[in-house]
């Protein structure tokens, strides 16, 4: 089997049954579009392997080193999803199949280097989040320490004065850099009048990561904690209140 | 959230359709949720008005009439939204209205202290190119926040009329309608709003092209509309001309890749830019005259509302108080009601005698327990429920408790139809309509009819309150509490679909409109007459003739199994429990008849009692909403739902029979 085979597999049992389930061999087959057959042959060669806990009707689940792979490819997926949407402005819709075909070529340098680029996003453009690097790094700049890479700053944006909208105080302002998160999410903060470039401000936090409410145009929105994180604002550009 | 725009409870379909007859013109208010615009309607309407629904849709339909210099002008309130763009039933309704059905005039009211905000709305109506005047409302609030509006400049850059009006106070409400009576008869057309070069150029690209087709909504709404990739313009054009599809979409991509968002994001972007622009040639903002660090009413407010501590402790008070004020004080009347009804009509189940004796008995007990509900329990509790929520403090309740309701899956808004649900079911199943995906819907209705109903709360005051504790009958509250945070918790894993977060506006407060409050009641109300009496009626007529045949020894021993054996209860109480299916506080009124007597203590031990009342507290809903889940979900999920809930209070009963048997003798 082709190591490019064997991380679709892995990475097919990741998506229809997480890391703890198990998956049936149809349902692998038909994630996969192939023959069940197939499947079957396939599944009792990653157990060799020992990747897969493989029963004969039963389904497969990941072994702990299986795992650890699915993860990794799943993880360079994501942040492959983002650098093409992103940097490259590639249409959306097909940033996944070509992350899917890119996703098993690129080495672990590379990985490190698009996370730290990218400023290690929390999720992909489809809204799936991207799991940590497993590093017990706190920041993109630990992180450049521990692998002795330099920082690249290609855009802007990463300047170090973007903040989550939940990090300003209550006497900062900052205007909008960008909003992750579901695409009809993004669409109603922008309706609502969260568009790039305006000047926002946080005037009131709930306890316990409760909503957060943040002033816009005049007026006061509640806007869910997870969410907000999700918008980024430029502290510099804003100024006092 | 207040207002009409942002309640879509409302009645059941079969009510759509009626519509006010013989007019010179119909005209639409539109506008964004909390800019006065349901107060703009009922000042233009008065009291003749019509609440509906849209053909076909669970959308509310509000219409009146104005009568002005002998022409009838029939209004209809359109939904308060923000936007054309995220394709939301309210959205759909309003832009088909104004696009295929072409009112004579569109009114748009907007909220003077949000101008950028309702301008972005403005923007798009003007792209859908309807007869158009603006009125300018709550000039007095933004006055107050220093916020001055020169509305003939505005009138000037927009091309259109533009009428300033404090609708609360009915000022200048006599020049809207002169102006709104002015439009209707020229019908003129507003001028194009234009955006940005590089997405007009593309607009331009599609006009010609789709200006040979022929399309119910204007050449130039349907062009912006397809860069935008909108799903129901891509279809009608798809079917004329593809290739005019396909080349929208590179034009799309092409913008796409200059700003590196998606298309609706920078349409978004390009709309408030020219809002914007507009607002700061009309917009004078002076520091109000008591200094710029004196806080507004509604900061002060918020921060008791929104404190971690007091804000908490003011829920409690509120939802606690809002639900003892309502019992204590509707037990009162509902006892006169009772004792006067009595006078008239006995509605003792009678099981004897003629078969039409019976089931008038039964239809007339039915009215009776419906009144006796109705009228004390619930109307003022949804009363008291409208002036909370006008006043905007439901919204903090909302922003207070949304943590909570993450766990299960749901967020902040839903405590509308769960403290909906403390007064009747059916109305809070409906007003599950302002979740915004399915799964919240389904998950919020869920929870909503484990929540006691001013019925359930007779059955468990009139059997638990009265004959064990009042403590008891509060124990029995907190573990329901308990119970639907564990079920919701598990319905939130099992149910498929998506939960989304909470985003709502955060309206400053305000004192209550009278006439907001009132509709906003009666909008609640009206769901309990069309669903709740009629299956009130019907059922107990039923109930009784089943009674009268001889089916209760029978429907006993069938049970006897589960009552018996399982719930620890005597063999009588098993056809109570089928009674309690049609009303709830049946319940009660069967064991009194079954009994001879309503002193439940002589026959009942204090267990049993906790047992009835907790099994009837859980076990399916009640006809009524297992009808109302059934039109807004679907009969599977309805039954599915009732089945649940059924294995879930007998199994509760069951184990409570057993543990509370070690406590209480």
């Amino acid at each position: 089997m082709a190591q490019e085979q064997v991380e679709e597999y892995l990475e097919a049992i990741y998506d229809i049954a997480g890391t703890e389930g198990s998956a049936k061999t149809t349902a692998i087959a038909k994630c996969l579009k192939v023959a069940p057959a197939s499947v079957t042959e396939a599944l009792q060669s990653l157990a060799e392997k020992n990747l897969v806990n493989y029963e004969p009707y039963r389904g497969a689940s990941l072994t702990g080193e299986g795992k650890k792979i699915a993860e990794t490819i799943k993880r360079r997926h994501r942040l492959l999803e983002v650098f093409l949407a992103d940097v490259l402005h590639i249409n959306r819709a097909k940033v996944h199949d070509e992350a899917c075909r890119m996703e098993h070529s690129i080495s672990e340098d590379t990985e490190n280097a698009l996370c730290r680029m990218l400023n290690a996003p929390e999720r992909c453009p489809h809204g799936s989040p991207i799991a940590p690097c497993g590093k017990g790094v706190g920041s993109c700049s630990e992180c450049e320490v521990i692998t002795g890479a330099a920082l690249p700053d290609p855009k802007e944006l990463r300047t170090g004065t973007i903040v989550p909208i939940t990090d300003l105080t209550a006497q900062q302002n900052g205007t909008i850099a960008f909003i992750r998160g579901d695409c009809k999410v993004v669409q109603r903060l922008s309706d609502l009048g969260l568009t790039l470039g305006t000047t926002v401000s946080v005037t009131r936090r709930a306890p316990m990561n409760g909503p957060v409410e943040v002033f816009v145009r005049r007026t006061k929105l509640a806007i869910d904690h997870a969410i907000a994180e999700k918008i980024f604002v430029d502290v510099r550009k804003g100024g006092e209140a | 959230m207040t207002g009409c725009g942002g309640c879509r409870e409302c009645t059941p379909k079969k009510q759509s359709g009626t519509t006010i007859k013989n007019v010179d013109y119909t005209i639409a208010l539109a506008g964004n949720a909390n800019v006065g615009k349901s107060v703009t309607f009922n000042q233009l309407t008065g009291v003749d008005q019509i609440i509906g629904n849209w053909p076909g849709k669970t959308v509310e339909r509000a219409e009146g009439l104005l009568q002005y210099k002998g022409k009838r002008i029939r209004v209809i309130d359109l939904p308060g939204i923000y936007s054309f763009s995220t394709y939301s039933m309210e959205e759909l309704v309003s832009r088909d209205f104004i696009a295929l059905e072409r009112p004579d005039a569109v009114v748009n009211v907007i909220d003077a202290s949000a101008l950028e905000r309702n301008l972005f709305f403005t923007i798009q109506l003007f792209e859908l190119a309807p007869p158009l005047l603006i009125s300018v409302n709550q000039i007095d609030l933004a006055e107050k926040k220093g916020i001055t509006i020169d509305t003939e400049k505005l009138a000037e850059l927009l091309g259109v009329a533009v009428i300033p009006t404090v609708a609360i106070k009915g000022k200048g409400i006599s020049t809207l309608t002169d102006a709104i009576l002015d439009l209707a008869q020229r019908r003129p057309t507003p001028p194009v709003l234009r955006y940005g070069k590089e997405i007009e150029e593309r607009i331009e690209k599609l006009v010609p092209v789709l200006s040979q087709l022929t399309l119910p909504y204007p050449v130039r709404f349907v062009a912006i509309k397809l860069i935008e990739r909108d799903p129901a313009m891509v279809t009608i054009v798809k079917e004329q001309a593809p290739d005019i599809v396909s080349t929208a979409d590179r034009l799309a991509a092409e913008i796409e890749a200059i700003h590196g968002e998606t298309v609706c994001v920078v349409m978004s972007a390009e709309r408030y830019n020219v809002a914007d622009r507009i607002a700061a040639e009309v917009i004078k903002v002076r520091p109000p005259k008591d200094g710029m660090h004196k806080k507004s009413l509604t900061d002060r407010l918020d921060q008791v509302a929104l404190h971690p501590f007091f804000g908490y402790l003011a829920v409690l008070l509120v939802i606690g108080g809002l639900l003892v004020w309502t019992f204590v004080v509707g037990a009162r009347i509902s006892d006169l009601i009772q004792s006067f009804l009595s006078q008239i009509e006995p509605y003792e189940p009678i099981i004897t005698g003629p078969v039409a004796g019976i089931l008038w008995n039964g239809a007339f007990s039915g009215l009776v327990a419906g009144v006796t509900l109705v009228i004390p329990y619930v109307l003022p509790f949804y009363l008291l429920l409208a002036v909370m929520e006008d006043s905007g403090y439901l919204t903090r309740i909302a922003v207070m408790l949304d943590r909570g309701m993450h766990k299960l899956g749901l967020h902040g808004k839903a405590v509308i139809p769960l403290i909906l649900g403390y007064g009747c079911n059916v109305p809070a199943c409906f007003s599950c309509r302002i979740m915004e995906s399915p799964k919240q819907k389904l998950l919020a209705a869920f929870l909503v009819t484990l929540i006691p109903c001013t019925a359930r709360t007779v059955v468990v005051l009139g059997l638990v309150g009265k004959f064990v504790s009042i403590w008891w009958a509060l124990a029995l509250y907190a573990f329901d509490i308990v119970l639907i945070i564990i079920v919701g918790r598990i319905a939130f894993k099992v149910v498929p679909g998506e939960s989304v977060g909470l985003i709502m506006e955060m309206p400053d407060y305000h004192v209550p409109s009278a006439s907001v409050v009132v509709k906003q009641t009666w909008a609640r109300t009206k769901s309990l007459i069309w669903f709740v009496f009629p299956a009130y009626i019907v059922g107990s007529a039923l109930i009784q003739v089943f009674y009268a045949v001889g089916l209760l020894t029978p429907v006993n021993n069938l049970l006897a199994p589960v009552t018996v054996f399982w719930l620890g209860l005597p063999v009588i109480v098993g056809i109570t429990l089928i009674f309690g299916i049609v009303r709830k506080e049946l319940t009660i009124l069967t064991l009194a008849v079954l009994f001879g007597s309503t002193n439940f203590a002589a026959f009942l031990t204090p267990v049993q009692l906790i047992v009835i009342a907790l099994v009837s507290m859980l076990y399916i809903p009640c006809i009524s909403v297992i009808l109302v889940l059934a039109s807004e979900f679907g009969w599977k999920r309805s039954l599915a739902i009732s089945f649940t809930e059924v294995v879930l209070a007998i199994g509760i009963g069951g184990i409570a029979f057993r543990l509370l048997g070690l406590f209480i003798g």
